[in-house]
């Protein structure tokens, strides 16, 4: 059976007449040959640049007026970044041998993502004290308090992420798993880290070339 | 559900597979299908009182749930709008003070648009309807759902909140405008706002794990030969509103974000420089027009967010009602879309008195006009559905009927006030009052009820009562008229919108008041209506007829499971097999009047589909 036709294909079918019937009655009810949770993973990516993009143009319009004074960027947010970029290698690994069936791996590659997660997590945290003591506080410009706000929001879609890192880990320390389940867990949660280190370097541009 | 029941679900699992297989050798008959290729929903089974009817995952039950807070919320809304009549009717009496009455304006708009039809559309009618038209045993991710209605409740709770702390909920209008919402002087421009910000993001990501639901329910899990141009309208329109609604309700959010955090904080993303009894505030450099702009990318969307389910539903209500297949099944789908997609490019033709670039006006106003089309084109076809249709004057069909006239009447108001140069003189008066309630507040109340006297055997097993509904109608119709169509008049006069009195004003002339006190009057009969037909809801659920299967003789699959009010897992051991669309209606040579889809080939041999 043929799935996923074109939108405007669909949309072009006269369903009440008996040929098209016969084509119809062999539809198995799917319109997409991905899992629901695939599609899911998909549609809260599609929200969430929605949100993000918002957010850039709100950033855009705003930077345009005279008290706009950029902000310096610790080096420590370069090396966040490459903890950032790491941890969505090591996710694509950790897939990598989960199709494998390769446990031994999946176990030191989970916990690897996870560190490192934390790690981006608590450098950032860094981030936010050193400007701090430097006095760049959400309040005293406006450069600031987007700075702070991306990365606050950007953290928190990772700590969403890191939730459902935990169920997929304890549930494979667990043992009571089918394979396919896990694999399959495990990657949409390599997409979703993917998505993040895209979201955070388009940020960080953002913010550095403005 | 008893065991018995849980294990034939899972049996039927195992043995998917083989079912519907031709023997080989033999030609598939008539009514073959292809066996289904993946394995029946695993469905959660409850065990006991709570989390079979307090924390359920059973959409139909998390839909009653929905529905239930959202009208009892509407309800406050509802008393909130009689006070205001009363304090416009009767300035002497003194019954509001000007704060007050900004702040049951505020509530009342934010209540009865998001907390009240946004929930009950989607939360309520999507839960109760998508996996049922569709034939699925239940939404996609059950989970998700439960925390989605206790979110939509939290959500409600924190706004209903704010009456309780000092300064009382916000008076800044549902639009929330910064700089005036959060500065002081508004009525709760502390407390109050922040709830009301909370309290949207609270919904906002309440609805989105709904949402999810819903349109994943609708792509990926039908029945076997459920198309999506066999789905029934009401699923179009719900599928598409939900997709507005998943990509217009971030800007809200965005926008609530950055004003909680201008309000808590002292950030400037709204906030200008301004003074303020006397004093320079710290802020600097915001932009209030750009919350203006986030807020109706949201705004207009959200229209259609109401709007389309209710054009999907009372497209069913139609043709179930005037037994005849809806006309122009395609077209109606292709204005659904359309009208979704052209929704995201409308939203300043809120803003032409907002200081924004006139000739920005133009552009806004061409793309509003072209959006009527769709949607004329949409009264048309509910039109010609009804025109030679055996038409039922049932309670559902006289909503329906109410709806198209109602619906007409506020659009077409919507095209004068499309056109910037008509809109600027009458954009701060009732004229815009009476439109919008009309188009969004009317129109799709009376698809609302409609819904309900259609789908309330689906819920309880019995019908709703007849004399009763039937007062309530008349009630509820020619009383919606009698108070906004003196509005239209009041707004032409010139009377402004937003005025808790209206004073002497030279300009406004006795009659003006005196209609006041008519509408008033009128709104407190219409409101009272409502309580006959709440009362209506409980005598007949408890006492009401007791229904017959498939009682309006419909074809779509919520009304054809092995039991009504369907049980858990909806569709009992076997998921159903679609073999034609749901509008098959007086089809040439059957022997009724309708067909279910359910219905094979071989069991119609005679009925015969026109060509087109």
């Amino acid at each position: 059976m043929k799935k996923e036709e074109g939108i405007f294909k669909i949309l072009s079918q006269k369903p009440w007449e008996a040929s098209q019937a016969v084509i119809d009655n062999n539809h198995d009810g799917k319109t997409f040959g991905i899992s629901k949770a695939k599609l899911g993973v998909r549609t809260i990516m599609t929200v969430s640049t929605v949100i993000f993009s918002l957010f850039i143009v709100a950033y855009a319009d705003r930077m345009l007026i005279h008290d706009w004074r950029s902000m310096p960027e610790p080096w420590l947010l370069w090396v966040n970044t490459a903890v950032l970029i790491m941890n969505s290698y090591f996710f694509h690994k950790v897939k990598v041998s989960a199709d494998q069936n390769n446990n031994k791996e999946i176990r030191i590659g989970l916990y690897t993502v996870g560190f490192l997660a934390y790690t981006f997590l608590i450098g950032q945290l860094i981030v936010w004290y050193q400007l701090m003591s430097l006095d760049y506080f959400a309040t005293s410009n406006i450069a600031n308090a987007f700075f702070y706000l991306f990365t606050t929001l950007h953290g928190l879609h990772l700590l969403g992420g890191l939730y459902f890192w935990g169920k997929v880990t304890s549930k494979f320390l667990k043992g009571d798993y089918k394979l396919s389940s896990v694999q399959h867990a495990i990657e949409l949660c390599a997409i979703y880290w993917h998505f993040l280190l895209f979201v955070w370097l388009v940020l960080f541009g953002l913010m550095l070339f403005t | 559900m008893s065991d018995e029941f849980d294990k034939k679900i899972e049996a039927k699992a195992d043995t998917i597979v083989d079912a519907g297989s031709v023997p080989s050798g033999s030609v598939p008959g008539i009514d073959y299908v292809p066996a289904h290729e993946r394995p029946d929903q695993e469905l959660y089974h409850s065990h006991s009182w709570w989390t079979t009817y307090v924390f359920s995952q059973d959409a139909k039950y998390i839909g009653i749930q929905y529905a239930i807070t959202a009208i009892g919320t509407g309800l406050i809304g509802l008393v909130l709008s009689w006070m205001m009549r009363l304090q416009l009717a009767f300035p002497g009496l003194g019954i509001l003070e000007p704060s007050a009455y900004y702040q049951f304006i505020t509530m009342h708009g934010m209540i009865m648009v998001i907390y009240l039809l946004t929930a009950l559309f989607l939360g309520g009618f999507g839960n109760l309807l998508i996996p049922l038209m569709c034939g699925a045993r239940d939404m996609a991710f059950p989970y998700l759902n439960m925390v989605s209605y206790w979110e939509f409740l939290l959500a409600v709770l924190i706004l209903l909140s704010s009456f309780f702390v000092p300064g009382g909920p916000t008076g800044a209008g549902w639009t929330l405008y910064p700089p005036q919402a959060i500065t002081s002087g508004t009525p709760g421009s502390s407390a109050g706002i922040v709830l009301m910000l909370i309290s949207l993001c609270v919904f906002v990501a309440g609805f989105t794990m709904g949402g999810l639901n819903y349109i994943i329910t609708m792509l990926q899990s039908r029945a076997r030969g459920m198309t999506l141009m066999r789905l029934p309208l009401t699923c179009w329109g719900i599928f598409t509103a939900t997709v507005l609604a998943l990509l217009a309700f971030p800007a809200l959010l965005v926008g609530c974000i950055m004003m909680t955090l201008d309000s808590l904080l002292g950030t400037s993303f709204f906030m200008p420089a301004m003074i303020s009894m006397g004093e320079k505030l710290s802020y600097d450099g915001g932009s209030p027009l750009l919350f203006q702009h986030l807020f109706w990318f949201f705004g207009h969307p959200e229209v259609y967010i109401i709007a389309l389910p209710a054009f999907g539903i009372i497209s069913d209500l139609i043709s179930v009602h005037a037994r005849k297949n809806i006309f122009g099944y395609r077209m109606m789908v292709w204005a659904i879309v359309g009208i979704g997609a052209l929704s995201f490019f409308v939203w300043a033709h809120h803003m032409y008195v907002s200081g924004m670039t006139p000739w920005f006006g133009y552009f806004f106003a061409t793309t509003t006009l072209i959006i009527a089309v769709p949607t004329a084109i949409k009264v048309y076809n509910w039109v010609l559905t009804l025109w030679r249709g055996n038409i039922q004057l049932t309670l559902p069909m006289l909503f329906a009927l109410a709806f198209i006239v109602t619906f007409v009447n506020g659009g077409l108001t919507g095209i004068f006030l499309g056109n910037v140069t008509v809109d600027v003189p009458l954009s701060d008066t009732y004229f815009v009052v009476a439109h919008f309630h009309m188009v969004m507040g009317i129109a799709p109340i009376l698809v609302v009820f409609g819904a309900i006297y259609h789908w309330f055997p689906l819920i309880t097993g019995r019908m709703l009562h007849e004399g009763i509904g039937r007062i309530h109608f008349w009630v509820t119709f020619l009383g919606s008229y009698a108070i906004y169509f003196p509005m239209h008049y009041q707004g032409f006069v010139g009377v402004p919108r937003r005025y808790f009195e209206i004073y002497d004003s030279p300009y406004i002339t006795t009659s003006t008041l005196h209609l006041n006190v008519f509408i008033t009057i009128a709104a407190l009969i219409v409101g009272a209506a409502q309580l006959l037909f709440l009362f209506n809801l409980i005598y007949s659920a408890r006492a009401g007829k007791k229904a017959e299967k498939n009682p309006w003789k419909a074809n779509s699959l919520e009304w054809l499971t092995p039991e009504m009010p369907p049980g858990h897992g909806n569709f009992g051991k076997e998921l159903p097999v679609v073999y034609r669309w749901a509008y098959d209606f007086n089809v040439p040579g059957a022997d009724k009047d309708y067909i279910p889809q359910t219905v094979p080939p071989s069991e119609v041999r005679s009925a015969k589909v026109e060509k087109t």
